[in-house]
Parts: structure tokens; sequence; C-alpha cells
């Protein structure tokens, strides 16, 4: 074999030369490998990567995660038709989204359980049995996205409603009156249409044309609610 | 025989000859078989634009009867699927025909066409939920803006109650009102009674009335409230009395009236309670709470039926 590879090996030479010509220059006193890894030498590169992400440090898989769903925060805020989002889902963003809405819309007043707004459990399960619903009725409807890919997407377009939260406790912090509560009901608004439109331009495609808005109508109603949350939310 | 398996195998051969050479022949001669009975179906229906689709209809129905001859069990997903097999522009037809009840026009024959779907009820359902809770709020905060002294509260468990009571209203009336109507089966001879799932769509499809009604009851008029009220009541429950009527009319005069007349008191009792009560004078603040909008609670209101 290692005759056929030295003659081969040189396609170029015009010149005609012998035949085994450059046998003379392989040292055949030295020990010609016979045995070996059959194995792709790519094969055990991905092992020691593999091993390499158990071994990295903690830091390292906390920032890879976070940036991970960082990217996908800005795929929210810019919506543009790409599959990011639908590709490599995850449900680290609606979780940290949803705990903190959860627990932004905690009154801080004492009031009797009856009168009081949301609590932290009513806010979190009307999030993800909500996300569940939407899920379940496209899937129904005919849907080609699969389940956690759309929870994903619902989650993830709660981002303009949280920064709405934000900056509506950050309003909430000067004095009341009519104008407190139309710069929020503003903010709330736009936020609102922000993510309606979020989450349309991910979800409308994998819907059959005539059943778009019969699927994209509950994904209105989960947002408003929301958005109810957020604006009748007092300290 | 020799001779039947040789012609067998002769018409075997020409029609691959056929397919070979031609291969949009067969296709037009198939559907060419199939048109003859979606016409029929045409003529007979007078639904304007849903000729053409009862045409697919029966077309697709032939086709899948020749492959399969059950349905799918209900623990596969295709089971559920079947029940959101609804399109657009069929969904909002049913909402139309719920909204604007003619006499002649039984909801189930006319709009359901005996294929009832779940997406209406359960949606509507939910908005009405929610439009509840929502208004309900608004009302507290109108009456606040009148009245400082009445205390303000997003009261966020009204949307549980009303969500519950609403739920169940839908899902246990017409199981009652299924379950009666299959045990007066044997008086009945020319019409047979409605599916669960068809009187669970008439049920929902009528409730969408409330949801404009509902919205315009913020308007603090306490005549123009009752006006709306009555006037929602009278659309939906008269959509009500005429999708029932047919089935009933051959029943003993006396089952029917009660019948009917106990489907209107619990739609009615259903409209009394989403109207909000009038905050007519300044109350104490832990008065308060209890004058928002109570819900009837569902279980003494069914037990009236049977």
């Amino acid at each position: 074999m290692a005759e056929a590879a030295e003659s081969s090996g040189d396609p170029g030479t015009t010149s005609p030369r012998p035949l085994f010509a450059g046998l003379s220059d392989i040292s055949i006193s030295q020990d010609i490998p016979v045995e070996g890894e059959i194995t792709i030498p790519m094969r055990s590169h991905i092992r020691e990567f593999d091993s390499s992400t158990l071994n990295e440090s903690v830091q390292n898989t906390i920032m890879r995660d976070l940036k991970a769903v960082g990217k996908k925060f800005m795929h929210v805020l810019y919506p543009r038709k790409s599959n990011t989002l639908l590709r490599d889902w995850d449900l680290w963003g609606p979780l940290i989204l949803c705990v903190t809405l959860a627990l932004m819309l905690q009154r801080s007043s004492i009031d009797s359980e009856k009168d009081g707004g949301p609590q932290f459990a009513e806010v979190f399960v009307i999030v993800w049995f909500g996300a569940v619903t939407i899920t379940l009725n496209s899937k129904l409807l005919g849907g080609n996205i699969s389940f956690f890919q759309s929870l994903c997407v619902l989650g993830y377009c709660i981002l303009p409603l949280t920064v709405a939260m934000l900056v509506c406790r950050l309003v909430l912090l000067a004095e009341p009156g009519p104008i407190n509560f139309v710069v929020r009901f503003f903010v709330v608004i736009v936020m609102f249409a922000w993510s309606i439109v979020a989450s349309t331009a991910f979800l409308a495609d994998s819907q059959p044309p005539n059943r778009k808005a019969l699927a994209i109508y509950p994904v209105f109603l989960f947002y408003f609610v929301i958005s109810w949350m957020i604006l009748t939310f007092t300290p | 025989m020799a001779a039947a398996d040789e012609l067998a195998f002769h018409e075997f051969e020409e029609a691959s000859d056929l397919l070979a050479e031609t291969p949009d022949a067969a296709t037009t001669s198939g559907s060419n078989q199939l048109t003859p009975q979606g016409h029929v179906a045409v003529a007979v229906d007078s639904g304007g634009s849903y000729g053409a689709e009862e045409e697919v209809e029966e077309s697709d129905r032939t086709a899948l009867l020749q492959e399969e001859k059950q349905q799918p069990g209900f623990w596969t997903f295709g089971y559920y699927q079947s029940f959101f097999d609804v399109d657009t522009s069929q969904v909002l037809d049913r909402i139309r025909g719920s909204l604007l009840p003619r006499p002649g026009h039984n909801f189930v024959r006319h709009h359901l066409r005996n294929r009832p779907d779940l997406y209406g009820p359960f949606w509507i359902c939910a908005t009405l939920a929610f439009v509840l809770a929502v208004t309900g709020n608004l009302t507290l905060v109108l009456a606040q803006r009148r009245d400082p002294s009445i205390h303000y509260s997003p009261q966020f468990h009204k949307v549980t109650v009303a969500g519950v009571t609403i739920y169940c209203y839908v899902w246990l009336v017409p199981l009652a009102l299924w379950a009666f109507l299959r045990w007066r089966k044997g008086v009945r001879e020319r019409m047979g009674p409605y599916t669960f799932l068809e009187t669970v769509c008439v049920y929902g499809y009528s409730l969408f009335v409330f949801i404009p009604t509902v919205v315009l009851w913020l308007i603090p008029v306490p005549w123009l409230q009752w006006l709306f009220g009555g006037l929602a009541l009278a659309l939906s429950a008269a959509s009500l009395v005429f999708t029932l009527w047919p089935v009933v009319r051959e029943d003993t005069r006396l089952v029917a009236a009660v019948l009917l007349s106990t489907v209107v008191l619990l739609h009615a009792l259903l409209a009394v309670g989403c109207k909000p009560l009038p905050l007519a004078h300044p109350a104490p603040p832990t008065q308060a709470a209890s004058l928002s909008p109570d819900l009837p609670p569902p279980p003494t209101s069914s037990a009236h039926t049977t």
C-alpha cells in the first residue's frame, strides 16, 4: 500500500520516472504502523469537547445559557422572521420573565386575600396554563409547530410586558393623578401591541392559512389579560 | 374459471396501459363519478357559499369511508382534533347565526350542519369570563371616581368565580338537557335528539351576545342597562328556543312548556347574575366588596331542570 501511495503521490511530474523509484526514500527499517485507531480523527476531537463541558467552570455554563437567553431577547425586541426562537427553544427565558412579572405584581399593602390583586400563584398559573392552552389550541387546529417551541415563543414574547411593568412601577413612585394613569396606559398599550406583533411574527406561519385568525385570537386574549393585570396594579 | 381470469387480467393490463399513456384521464373520470353526489348535496341545501364546501365535504367523506370505517379512539390526539375542524369563516358564520335567530332556522341543522366544534364554546366562555372580570373592575373604578369613599381593589378572584360559573353552566346544563331529551326520546317519532356536543355548541354560541352587552353595561344609566340586558336575554333565549322547538314540539304540551321555560329561566338567572348591581349610595369600605357583581352558584339552579 505504501508503494501505491508513493507512486500516486506525485501526479504533477511529467518526466517519466521509473516505477517504484521513490522506494529508496522510504526507510524500511522504520516500523510501518499496522495497528492503530480506525476511528475518524474528528470523533476523538468531539469526545474531547463533550468531556470538556463537564469539566468547565460553572461560570462558563451559566454564561453560555445566559447568552442564549439574551440573544433570544434581542430577537423578540426586534421581531424579524427568523428561526432562532423556534430552532433552539429553551424555557429558561420564559421562567425568568414569569417569575419577575409575578414578583413585581405582588402587592406590598396588607389587603384581605379576597380583595387583593393577583397573587404570585395566580400570575404563574395564568401565564403557564394560558400558554399551554394556546399551544394545545393551535395544535388541535392543525398547526405544525411543536409543543415546546410554541411555549418558548409565547413565554419570550412576555418580555415587552415585563418591561412595561418595570416602567409602571417606576412611574407609580411619582405622585398619583390622571397624567400618571395616562402615561401608564400608553406604555402598556404600546408594549401589548409589541408582544402581539412579535408572537404573530413567529407563530403565524405554522398555521393553515384559513385558520390563522382562530389561532391568533387566543394569543391576543392572553396578552390582554396580562396587560390588564399590569395596568390595574396599585401598590 | 380460466376465461374469467383471463378477462380480469386483460382489464387490468388495459387499465394500466391507459394510466401509463394519459395519467390525467383516470383522475378526471374519478372526479366525474364523485361530482354527481356533490351536485345532489348542493341542490338540497340552500346555504349559499357553502355549496362548494359541501361538495368537497361529500367527496372527502366518501373517500374517507372507502379507506377506513371507524373513527380514531378517544385516546388518540386525532379524536380531539376532529372537534376543532373549523375555519375562521365557519366560526364567524356560527356566531352570526346565534346573534340573529330566525324562527324557521334551526341553529344545529342550519349552521352546525351536524359538525359541532368545541373551539367556539370554549373561547367564547373564556372571553366572557375575562370580560366580566375586567368590566367588574372598571365599574368599581368608575364608581370610585364619583364617590371617593369606596375602597378600590383589583378583586382578581372574580376571574376565578366568573370562569368556573360560566364553564359549569355551559357543560352541566346541556348535559342535563341532553339527558332529559334522550329520556323522552320514546315520545318523538320524527326527529332524533341532538348529540351532547351539538347541545354544548348551541349553548356556547348563544352566550356570545353577552360579551358586547357586558361591555355596554359600563354605561351607568340604569334603564339603559336593563334595556341592554333584556335585549341580550331575548336574543340569546330566542336562539335556544328556536333550536329546541322542533325537538320538543312532538312532546306533550306540558313537558314542552316546562322545558322551554326552564331553559329560559336559567338563562335569565345567568344574565342577571352577570349584571353589575347598582352602587346607589356611598357605602362604608367594608361593604363595598359585597356590593360588587356577584354570580349565582350553579348547582342550585341546575336542580330545577328535572
